[in-house]
């Protein structure tokens, strides 16, 4: 390695299209997935205002049952595998070499075809809404036999997925590389800042879940086009199976998207409390608890397959001892809050959010790990408002929070605070204007992915669509927010906010192309 | 036993909850802007709103306490108030204390769902059998101790859906063939599909449970009054998976012979 660094002069950065094709710069490519993570964002978000549209009123005005199940389908894939998880990793690229004291990435290459992977395989998702047949309509989940019967808009999904797991497992090996081999000198394991290590654990469980994925959608190919029956009871095989090694990614899957978001909100409600984050250890701890436990809970996504009474009371009791490590998080960001000396510019309001409107999400999920209350909660819309409380609140509110914290880091700018806190407002009221009624329909009995509803419904429907509309448009506050600070502002120091604690504070505002050239002493 | 030590648990608490509550109750289940469950009419469907409440309102205290101390913090802690930032960062007995005491509330939950899940599942001595076959879209019933049978298929007219004409009170809610079940019998349902995966689902008789092409699943119903109990298909199948309701009319047990038999004269 030290030969390749030799022959290049890394002063320089380089211009023009190649250097965004060709980089393997960390913040380079950071950069790139941040883009394309929001690109992505605005595109599901789309897709969400066309199923909104479309539940405004009972009975169908705007597309017909067939597009709206794509558009359920296709949102959650978007906003899943394109916004939240992409984001993520531009976060992990931009700061965990900065925050560790690192040059680069240990395997900066490899970095670049991770996310150049993101926009082929997006775009043959994209793409799948216009074959014949049309996209994916079986939900995110695509069970069989229902996703056997779709057209070669599943089998377009099937290689998007494919794709998509590489470019992650490839990332996540790139980060544990990066963690655990070009650390500062004296920057410990228990030194390392939280972000860090909820990366590293993240990373563990994408390159443990994602083969596992992998693997089930190519049975699922084979089912369709080669004659097996994986999941098949005619041909002896079993459609609950997809279900079981489905989730068995699937909920390691919900605490990726997690996991980086609590460590963002680590790192921000200290430095707006100007007080060290409470219970260092016991937060390492709890990350890599919930990161076991993700791997014994699987089945409380399907409590109704109809499991042994045994079975149904092992996922019980183990999902409900989630509730233990995930309240030790939130008393700990709580008691770093405490008798701390706080201000409130946009990432401490966002961070605030986070912990508040996960909890409620958290608190959610509790109900629904007791299974019998979970016979009439699932599939219905409460399940809906849970987990956009834990996906929206937890890890895109988080992601806001970290975008407005670092941003001047990263543009050398100040963003705009006000600007900033009109975002902030209006995405926070107006998502508890779309998702809270939401907790109410599904008491009253709605089901969730149905195009069109009786009429007892009509009311919670029409408010929450009125806040899906606000929401969505409100988004786009940061994009002209991110425009503003990269084209000017006030110059941001080194330090950016008050006394904040973390390598990547050291260095000036905007970072330079090339940090920790030398390695800091980290005492 | 445990539904009526539910009650008096949900009494209790309703009690203090005071007025602010009362939209959590269960009267306002069919009623336009409806927060809640709706009206359990089975033992089973029972257990579950009790358990229901008592879990909404462990949360909702949960909930409480910790937004409590957060905004306590945010209102009192800041620096525009002068104040001086603590150093401490950690607690031994703070961070016990919010291990143990979770776990106990966790156990606490814990031996009532125990409970009511073993209710659930004793679909013994059951007083009768009702085959359902979910298929895309619509459901079929066989009375299999009485060889009666007939598909039930959504009756809400096209024009409806598309708004050619006003909505019905039941729209989307009606079918053309009711299901019928006698009141106070322990009618055991065996659910299975035969194409994609359904799931039949009457939320004030019960939970739902997933009808699976190739397998047989199981459940119990036992309904206590008479009445018309309206749900529908809970697990996404397809284009129409909106579009297939269910209709139970649970009758005394003589209405029921007579329609039974009147079936039977039928085919």
């Amino acid at each position: 390695m030290t030969t390749a660094v030799a022959d290049h002069h890394h002063d320089e950065v380089p211009k023009g299209i190649t250097r965004w094709l060709f980089t393997t710069n960390h913040k380079d490519i950071g950069t790139l997935y941040l883009w394309f993570s929001f690109i992505m964002f605005l595109v599901g978000g789309a897709m969400a205002l066309v199923i909104r549209a479309e539940l405004f009123m009972p009975g169908l005005q705007v597309v017909n049952p067939h597009f709206y199940n794509q558009m359920v389908t296709v949102h959650a894939l978007v906003m899943i595998f394109g916004a939240v998880m992409p984001g993520f990793v531009g976060f992990a690229n931009w700061m965990l070499p900065m925050m560790v004291g690192a040059p680069d990435m240990a395997l900066p290459r490899m970095n670049n075809w991770s996310f150049w992977l993101l926009p082929f395989a997006t775009t043959l998702l994209i793409a799948s809404l216009f074959v014949p047949g049309g996209g994916p309509a079986a939900g995110w989940t695509i069970y069989p036999p229902l996703s056997i019967q779709g057209g070669m808009g599943v089998d377009l999904t099937i290689f998007t997925i494919h794709i998509l797991g590489m470019s992650s497992i490839l990332g996540a090996i790139n980060i544990i590389a990066t963690i655990l081999n070009m650390r500062a000198p004296g920057m410990t394991l228990m030194k390392m800042p939280l972000f860090v290590w909820t990366w590293v654990i993240t990373a563990f469980l994408l390159i443990a879940a994602m083969p596992v994925l992998a693997g089930a959608v190519t049975m699922l190919l084979t089912d369709r086009h080669f004659g097996t029956a994986f999941f098949s009871a005619a041909g002896g095989g079993d459609p609950v199976m997809f279900q079981h090694i489905f989730w068995f990614f699937g909920h390691p899957e919900v605490y990726i998207l997690i996991l980086p978001a609590f460590g963002i909100i680590s790192q921000v409600i200290p430095t707006f409390a100007r007080k060290p984050l409470f219970g260092y250890s016991s937060m390492v701890f709890a990350t890599a608890a919930i990161a076991f436990l993700s791997f014994i809970v699987w089945a409380h996504h399907m409590y109704t397959v109809g499991m042994p009474l045994s079975g149904e009371l092992f996922f019980m009791y183990s999902t409900m001892l989630i509730a233990i490590p995930t309240g030790v998080k939130v008393f700990n960001w709580v008691a770093t809050m405490w008798r701390g000396s706080m201000t409130f510019e946009t990432p401490m309001l966002y961070a605030i959010a986070t912990v508040a409107l996960f909890t409620v999400g958290g608190l959610t999920g509790l109900m629904m790990a007791i299974t019998p209350a979970d016979f009439q909660y699932h599939d219905t819309y409460f399940i809906v408002a849970h987990f956009h409380y834990v996906i929206f609140c937890g890890s895109v509110l988080a992601m806001f929070s970290g975008v407005y914290y670092w941003l001047p880091k990263w543009t050398g700018h100040m963003y705009d605070e006000t600007l900033g806190k009109v975002h902030f407002w209006l995405t926070v009221i107006s998502f508890n204007i779309t998702f809270f009624p939401q907790h109410f329909l599904g008491f009253a009995g709605m089901p969730r992915r149905i195009p069109d509803y009786s009429l007892q419904f009509a009311e919670f429907n029409m408010v929450s669509s009125i806040g899906g509309f606000i929401l969505g448009f409100s988004q786009l506050i940061l994009l002209w927010v991110v425009i503003k600070s990269i084209r000017g502002g006030k110059k941001a120091t080194a330090e950016v906010w008050d006394n904040p604690e973390g390598l990547e504070w050291t260095v000036p505002s905007p970072a330079p192309y090339h940090t920790f050239a030398t390695a800091p002493e980290v005492r | 036993m445990i539904v009526s030590r539910f009650k008096k648990l949900r009494s209790a608490m309703v009690a203090t909850a005071g007025a602010g509550m009362m939209g959590f109750l269960p009267t306002a289940a069919q009623a336009e802007w409806a927060l809640n469950l709706q009206r359990p009419v089975t033992e089973i469907a029972r257990v579950q709103y009790d358990l229901h409440m008592l879990i909404m309102y462990i949360v909702t205290v949960i909930g409480i306490i910790v937004f409590g101390v957060m905004f306590y913090s945010i209102a009192k802690f800041r620096k525009s108030k002068g104040v001086e930032a603590a150093k401490f960062d950690h607690s031994t007995k703070a961070e016990v204390l919010w291990t143990v005491i979770p776990t106990l509330i966790l156990i606490a939950m814990a031996v009532p769902s125990t409970k009511a899940l073993l209710l659930m599942e004793d679909t013994t001595e059951s007083d009768m059998v009702l085959k359902v076959t979910g298929y895309q879209w619509g459901w079929q019933y066989d009375y299999l101790e009485e060889d009666v049978s007939f598909f039930s298929k959504l009756a809400t007219p096209q024009s409806q859906i598309t708004g050619n004409e006003t909505k019905g009170e039941n729209y989307l809610l009606e079918v053309d063939n009711h299901v019928v079940i006698p009141a106070g019998k322990k009618v055991r349902l065996l659910l299975t599909a035969k194409d994609v995966i359904h799931a039949w689902w009457v939320p004030q008789l019960g939970g739902k449970k997933d009808a699976i092409p190739g397998y047989i699943n199981e459940m119990w119903i036992r309904a206590d009054e008479t009445g018309t109990y309206r749900g529908q298909c809970a697990e996404l199948c397809g284009k129409d998976h909106g579009y297939m309701p269910i209709v139970v009319d649970v009758v005394e047990e003589a209405e029921y012979m007579a329609w039974i038999e009147a079936q039977k004269n039928k085919s």
